[in-house]
């Protein structure tokens, strides 16, 4: 159901992406979904969970092939974030595959390469993000974690919290501040002075491990310098579309699997004598849902190829991020309500999925930063045409006055 | 805001409730909510301060109060950051034990109710199976009466305190071909033989049990039987209002407390540079959502001032509970947005109360389900009567008034021209067979098979008879349904008048 109405995906139509998908669907079914409950325990899906994911090549699928990647192009890692969320999975794979070896490919130099990203494939080696701050979350600009040159290294000071992996991670790709502005380090767990707090218990997605980093006096060598000094601020901008597509496709994923598994249980859930399926509530309501996923499939799909060329805008990417998770919010909502009291259950998919939904409005950049980047983008020429209008204004006030 | 509804009293007793909550409560919760579990030594405590039983009689140990001081309990147990808390003495109060109170035999009030008051006993209400939750009327359970027991087979499902509460007012089916009208109200103690309960988790109200209860040949006594056997359907209709109202109650209460929470965050979180209440759009937010909170709750408040003048406020009550839960839901979604990632973090309070509100739109009848009921009122004239809490009142429904009115039927239909077919009038428990085939109207409480079917509650048939109702109005609003051939039924009119 569903797929029988829904427009032909062309993104994913080649042989190679069809064998993908069905291989990682085998692959959850075995090696995940059955886990789960062990793993929301733990707070923290397993490094063997993570190394098995790797040895099947599911992470970094888009690193090239000289760096022990796939070398298969980004709708291949769109794909996986969206297979697995469809399927209710939901570990740190998009920080790791899809923000944190970006990154290394684009900025690091030839020996970071050499020594992150083929053991990033493997799975042996997992990586986080550290942006966010007790006090600095929206606002990146006002982090404090302070990293003080010392010559042959920097002396790192601060903390980070709500980081996605930092629990199950080997390193941080983390946002500090030097002497010329905000500077990205890959910084090793295994540094002195570098702990990691307990996995935070959050609402929703149980096992994705969540958590604080403390940095007291870590000696951090200059070698672990990403990209330029002073430039992390820019980096982190440039690659932000990717993220928020990311988190874009991950809502499109939960959503279809919430919805085909709702299609599944209207037709076999009775009340008053007949199927809750024909009931017009239900119809309309499973309609409306089944619009929503259609309409936000053909939009994220373009969103990928631009992705694929470079050319997806922080705009757009804002726009697929904002709308694609508020339809997942408003989607998983619904469905759980035609769940009845099972819904409120956690052994049903509905309860995590709804559960987890909520925060995708928040990570990643709230939906009041995606506004704030959008409308920013709308008035853009008003804003330059007005500072011009006030730099001529001075100008000619300057002149006069002489 | 002036206060119409609460007096000097209720706000005494208010406050004295929250310096109770404020420090027997609150300080625990987050420890309560982690056990899945509430420690019984605290409801003692409300029993010893009064609080419990605020509207029972006095001679159970109730303070026979108004409506109102029963709102301020709602409302204040609903303002300690677990909605688990709140729901296990609401449904021991206000949505199980009732039945007892207002139908139950002395010997069953002698019984319960003392303990419902003094805080040692907690109670469930078993209505929901795993395959009919809205749908009432078509629970599986059954209670067969063997000498002077009851023995009760099946399952209930998402009972609240049904795995440490101590008993259940059990919604059974005493005659299971009966529809609406074989079902009845049973007390079973919930560690009665054969009574085995497994406990559900659950997306929210952690600290609240809920059970999957499983019913293995269980002996009840028959002096359990709350009211008339066949009647429950119809004492449940009535008190179902009464939850509604509940949990309008403890809807808007919840939203009141997420705000003063949510605006005390905002006043000191900064970002940009300044604090987080500054921000236009943030603030607008918070209004819209204020402006919405106040008018439900007065809404919800003038449906209680219904219920303490004892109006039976269905499409009030339902209003009420669907207006309150559905906002609750997107104010706990709106506040907790303005959290940002502190908001999904357990260690906030605020990511329970999301949580915690999910199950609003569901429990004690879907939003779809009051919807539902407020469509038929409106659309379809639909009216609904209260069940009389007087258990001397002969069953409207009852084969007594049948009877009584069969030979005035009989003579009436004889007199009038033969219809030419059969015609069956079904009033769920009982049927009138006309077989005007031959030269005058035969009547009969037969059940056969006619050409032409008409369904109607048996209040409806005898306005229909007294000329109250019009047979072609009653037939347009739906209050009669047809079936088979429609030509007979248009001779209904020839026969009533």
């Amino acid at each position: 159901m569903y797929h029988n109405i829904a427009i032909h995906r062309a993104l994913y139509a080649s042989d190679e992406h069809q064998m993908v998908r069905q291989a990682l669907i085998d692959f959850l079914k075995k090696e995940a979904i059955p886990h789960q409950e062990k793993w929301e325990k733990e707070k923290c899906a397993p490094k063997a969970f993570w190394r098995k994911m790797g040895e099947q090549g599911f992470l970094c699928m888009d690193i090239p092939q000289e760096y022990g990647g796939g070398g298969f192009d980004f709708s291949f890692n769109a794909m996986v974030l969206e297979e697995s969320r469809r399927l209710g999975i939901d570990f740190g794979q998009a920080v790791h595959s899809d923000i944190v070896a970006p990154y290394i490919l684009r900025y690091g130099t030839e020996a970071q390469k050499q020594h992150y990203l083929p053991k990033m494939v493997t799975g042996e080696l997992i990586g986080c993000i550290g942006m966010t701050e007790p006090s600095a979350g929206s606002d990146l600009k006002s982090l404090k974690t302070t990293a003080l040159d010392m010559g042959d290294y920097y002396l790192v000071n601060g903390s980070k919290t709500f980081i996605t992996n930092g629990y199950v991670a080997d390193f941080v790709c983390c946002a500090v501040r030097t002497d010329v502005g905000i500077s990205l380090l890959l910084m090793d767990k295994e540094l002195e002075g570098f702990t990691t707090g307990q996995p935070f218990d959050k609402i929703g997605i149980k096992y994705q491990d969540t958590c604080e980093l403390f940095f007291e006096d870590v000696k951090v060598p200059k070698d672990n310098l990403l990209g330029e000094e002073g430039m992390g601020f820019k980096y982190m901008m440039a690659d932000l579309p990717r993220e928020r597509i990311g988190i874009a496709v991950e809502s499109l994923g939960s959503a279809i699997g919430v919805l085909e598994k709702t299609l599944q249980y209207v037709t076999e859930r009775k009340a008053f004598g007949r199927s809750i399926a024909d009931f017009q509530n239900t119809q309309f309501k499973l309609a409306d849902c089944a619009a929503e996923v259609q309409v936000y499939q053909a939009f994220l799909d373009r969103c990928i190829e631009l992705q694929m060329q470079h050319q997806l805008s922080t705009e757009q990417a804002s726009i697929a991020k904002l709308k694609a998770t508020e339809m997942h919010g408003k989607l998983v909502d619904e469905c759980l309500q035609l769940f009845g009291g099972y819904g409120f259950i956690w052994e049903y998919d509905v309860a995590k999925a709804f559960a987890g939904a909520r925060v995708s409005r928040i990570y990643g950049g709230t939906s009041e930063i995606m506004k704030l980047i959008i409308s920013r983008g709308l008035f853009k020429e008003f804003y330059r045409a007005k500072q011009k209008e006030l730099a001529f204004q001075s100008n000619t006030n300057t002149q006069l006055n002489k | 805001m002036i206060d119409y509804y609460f007096t000097e009293e209720h706000n005494m007793f208010r406050e004295s409730l929250k310096t109770f909550l404020q420090k027997e409560v609150v300080p625990n919760i987050d420890q309560w909510e982690e056990d899945r579990r509430i420690p019984r030594s605290v409801w003692k405590k409300m029993g010893e301060q009064g609080f419990l039983g605020l509207s029972y009689p006095e001679k159970y140990g109730g303070l026979e109060l108004d409506f109102f001081f029963d709102v301020v309990f709602c409302e204040e147990t609903s303002k300690v950051f677990s909605g688990g808390f709140a729901i296990t003495q609401t449904v021991t109060q206000y949505m199980s034990s009732t039945y007892i109170a207002k139908y139950g035999t002395e010997a069953l009030k002698q019984k319960y109710l003392p303990g419902v008051i003094s805080g040692d006993l907690i109670a469930s209400i078993g209505i929901t199976e795993p395959t009919a939750g809205s749908d009432a009327a078509n629970i599986k359970t059954t209670a067969t009466l063997e000498g002077d027991y009851y023995v009760v087979n099946g399952s209930k499902t998402f009972i609240t305190n049904g795995v440490y509460g101590d008993f259940i007012v059990t919604v059974v089916k005493t005659d299971p071909k009966a529809g609406p009208a074989g079902v009845s109200l049973l007390v079973i103690d919930r560690n009665a033989e054969g009574v085995s309960a497994s406990k559900l988790k659950k997306l929210g109200w952690h600290a609240s049990d809920t059970a999957e209860l499983a019913f293995d040949h269980v002996k009840v006594p028959k002096e359990n039987l709350i009211g008339q056997e066949g009647r429950g359907f119809y004492y449940l209709m009535g008190g179902l209002q009464l939850e509604r109202l509940v949990g309008a109650v403890m809807g808007y209460a919840g939203c009141e407390s997420a705000m003063e929470y949510t605006l005390q965050y905002m006043s000191e979180r900064e970002a940009f540079g300044r604090s987080i209440n500054k921000f236009q759009v943030l603030r607008h937010r918070m209004a819209q959502l204020a402006t919405e909170i106040e008018s439900c709750k007065q809404f919800v408040l003038y449906c209680s001032r219904l219920h303490n003048d004892n109006k039976y406020a269905v499409k009030e009550c339902s209003m009420a509970k669907l207006l309150a839960s559905e906002l609750s839901d997107k104010v706990m979604y709106q506040c907790l947005q303005m959290f940002g990632g502190y908001g999904f973090m357990e260690e906030y309070k605020m990511a329970r109360m999301y949580r915690d509100t999910r199950v609003g739109t569901i429990g004690g009848g879907s939003s779809e389900i009051m919807r539902e009921i407020i469509a038929k009122m409106i659309i379809d004239d639909v009216s609904y009567q209260s069940a009389s809490s007087n258990s001397e009142t002969p069953s409207t429904n009852g084969e007594i008034n049948l009877d009584k009115i069969l030979d005035q039927i009989k003579q009436r239909a004889e007199a009038a021209s033969p219809i030419g077919n059969t015609l069956k009038f079904d009033f769920g428990k009982e049927q009138l067979y006309i077989d005007g085939t031959a030269d005058k109207n035969v009547v009969s409480t037969e059940n056969k098979e006619a050409a032409c079917l008409v369904e109607s509650s048996f209040e409806d048939f005898l306005a229909l008879t007294k000329g109250e109702l019009n047979p072609m109005g009653a037939v347009m609003s739906g209050k009669v349904k047809i079936k088979g051939d429609m030509s007979v039924a248009m001779k209904l009119q020839s026969l009533f008048n």
